[in-house]
């Protein structure tokens, strides 16, 4: 019993490793997944961003909040609309939340950019400290949130609508968001001012109204991270994306483009360092099971000998030791898958996406580990003189 | 005597070569018909240990004879080329502990050795139960080795050795870590199944409480035999 007792209680403890193992995979999924909704959400076809740049979400870009006018005339395109994205923390009354603001374009739900359903409240109604919150931030409705200097009033839940590092998305009407990618606190402000002032090419004599004018082009700010297009129906996205391409001279990603980018750039780091992770995990679970699964057959060495004098065969012992292995890596499996679907995902602070083909993976993968962990002792048995059963 | 049971000529066993050569076994002559069970008894490095890995097949002698049941198995060389198959199917061992395989039953511990020599598992299983039966331990045949007392393993152990009906068995010290009691029961089990399966049983023992049950004997001393009648007292 106490074999059985050591079997069982590894068999747990290598669970949860498998458990760890398979959060990480679901955290990556999880990722992806966020990436994707953040595109789907999104309701667009084509991203326009500033030239020969990776944005809005990889890179930061920067376009005239009028280009969407031009857009808007291209062949093929239903609409299109602004939209900025500032990841911030978002004050609250008793702290703050991580999340990424979103200045979306005034105008009626369905319009590039907005949430595209909400679980409670109401969509954004007027233009400015209004605010619709990702329900994942913790905001509830009604609640005064505070953006910068500004605040505003939840007035709209959603729900899975997350940047792709998985921060909950708040929206506010765009030119908030504007202001509050761009506006300065009021010292800075004056100080701005003040050197304008004493620049002589600004402040000339003979020139009224120039210093003025240089003040207030400094303080606006006609600038958004990109502008979302859709395309209407029976129009190939590539083809308007190539127009907007020749025509305003930006740089434009289709749908496809845009996750590449997001998956194949924006989470390949996080990606790499998981798939690190990952290979550490497998390879101490190896060790765990090579060096139970070793040790238990150290103490079964006089039955080893027994088996073999008694004419038992070696690939009968190298079976029974794989059995024994691959026992307690199906012990693992179920502790692990176990841990991380009712332990882990649930408490973990990321999306953490379980997948029943990442499941099967990593059961494969046990089971593979197993049987190898187990050479060293299927060695370490078939070493066995049948003469130790015999004598002192 | 008989031709069959067990019977061993001039047998040696020399370890080492030259100037570190060590002769184990000198020369070993013993006989042992079937339904008989004699001792071998002798002081620690007599060379006991030796000659039961000679006879159970696991070293090879260096010269002499043994012949197990009709059949040369060893005559300055093995005569019999599957060595595995021959300790499975003609030699039965019985151990000092019962080394039980701790997760199988009790009938899939015994019934293993059947099923290694190509029987199907249901003859396999019922030649185990009914070896249960002679031996009295059939009220345990579900029982994992752990439940079973020390005294039950070991009858288990002797079923196993039984079990495939083999014209020698070699019991290594089998009644040490039992107490008069149940060491004399061993051996009246012995005995019994000795007569009940024409069998040639082999005690290794340095059992006092035992050695008197023992009608032959014989003694080993620095790799030499000497057989010597027994008293052969009853198992009271």
């Amino acid at each position: 019993m106490h074999s059985w007792g050591k079997f069982v209680f590894t068999g747990m403890g290598l669970g949860l490793l498998i458990g760890i193992t398979l959060s990480m995979a679901g955290i990556y999924r999880g990722m992806v997944d966020d990436a994707k909704v953040l595109l789907d959400n999104s309701g667009a076809d084509l991203w326009v961003v500033q030239k020969d740049t990776l944005g809005p979400y990889a890179e930061s870009s920067s376009l005239y909040d009028d280009v969407w006018r031009g857009i808007r005339g291209i062949l093929g395109v239903e609409r299109a609309a602004n939209i900025t994205y500032l990841t911030m923390q978002v004050g609250k009354q008793d702290g703050d939340v991580r999340a990424m603001v979103t200045g979306v374009t005034p105008g009626e739900p369905g319009t590039p950019g907005w949430p595209p359903y909400l679980v409670a409240g109401r969509q954004i109604t007027r233009s400015h400290y209004e605010a619709v919150a990702d329900i994942a931030s913790g905001f509830k409705l009604g609640e005064r949130i505070q953006v910068r200097r500004n605040q505003y009033t939840v007035v709209g839940l959603t729900r899975r609508m997350v940047s792709s590092n998985g921060d909950p998305m708040v929206f506010i009407p765009l030119k908030d968001a504007q202001e509050a990618q761009f506006l300065k606190d009021n010292d800075a402000i004056r100080e701005q001012r003040r050197r304008t002032a004493e620049n002589p090419a600004f402040n000339r004599p003979g020139v009224p109204g120039l210093l003025d004018a240089v003040i207030a082009s400094l303080s606006t700010n006609p600038y958004v991270n990109a502008v979302l297009v859709r395309v209407e129906t029976g129009h190939d996205p590539e083809e308007v994306a190539e127009s907007i391409r020749r025509w305003k001279r930006l740089t434009v990603y289709t749908r496809s483009q845009m996750e590449e980018i997001l998956v194949g750039k924006l989470i390949a780091t996080s990606a790499r360092q998981i798939f690190m992770f990952l290979v550490i995990l497998s390879m101490v679970s190896s060790a765990i099971v090579a060096f139970i699964i070793y040790t238990l057959t150290l103490g079964k060495i006089r039955e080893i000998a027994v088996l073999k004098l008694i004419g038992t065969k070696n690939s009968t012992i190298v079976g029974l030791i794989m059995q024994q292995s691959i026992a307690l890596g199906l012990i693992g499996f179920v502790v692990g898958k176990i841990s991380a679907t009712l332990l882990m995902a649930p408490i973990f602070p990321k999306y953490v996406l379980l997948q029943p083909l990442d499941s099967v993976m990593g059961f494969i993968a046990v089971v593979m580990i197993c049987v190898l962990s187990s050479i060293i002792a299927i060695r370490a048995a078939l070493r066995v003189d049948p003469a130790e059963a015999i004598g002192g | 005597m008989t031709a069959k049971g067990i019977r061993i000529q001039g047998l040696k066993k020399r370890y080492g070569s030259g100037d570190t050569a060590v002769d184990a076994l000198k020369t070993v002559d013993m006989h042992v018909a079937p339904g008989e069970v004699v001792g071998l008894i002798g002081p620690s490095g007599s060379g006991k240990t030796t000659l039961l890995k000679c006879l159970g097949a696991v070293i090879e002698p260096t010269a002499g004879k043994m012949i197990l049941g009709d059949d040369v198995i060893y005559d300055d060389g093995w005569k019999v080329k599957d060595l595995r198959a021959l300790r499975r199917d003609r030699i039965g061992f019985v151990f000092q502990a019962p080394y039980l395989i701790p997760f199988l039953d009790v009938t899939d511990n015994v019934a293993l050795l059947p099923m290694l020599a190509g029987r199907p598992n249901a003859e396999a299983r019922k030649r185990a139960i009914e070896l249960f039966k002679a031996l009295d331990v059939e009220h345990r045949a579900k029982a994992m080795p752990s439940q079973l007392s020390g005294g039950e393993q070991q009858r288990v152990a002797i079923a196993r050795g039984l079990v495939n009906h083999p014209p020698v068995i070699l019991a290594d010290e089998p009644t040490a870590p039992l107490d008069s009691e149940r060491a004399l029961a061993v051996v009246r089990i012995l005995n019994d199944m000795a007569k009940k399966f024409e069998t040639a049983i082999i005690v290794v023992t340095h059992d006092e409480k035992i050695i008197p049950t023992f009608k032959r004997i014989y003694h080993i001393r620095d790799g030499i035999t000497y057989e010597e009648e027994g008293e052969g007292r009853g198992f009271e």
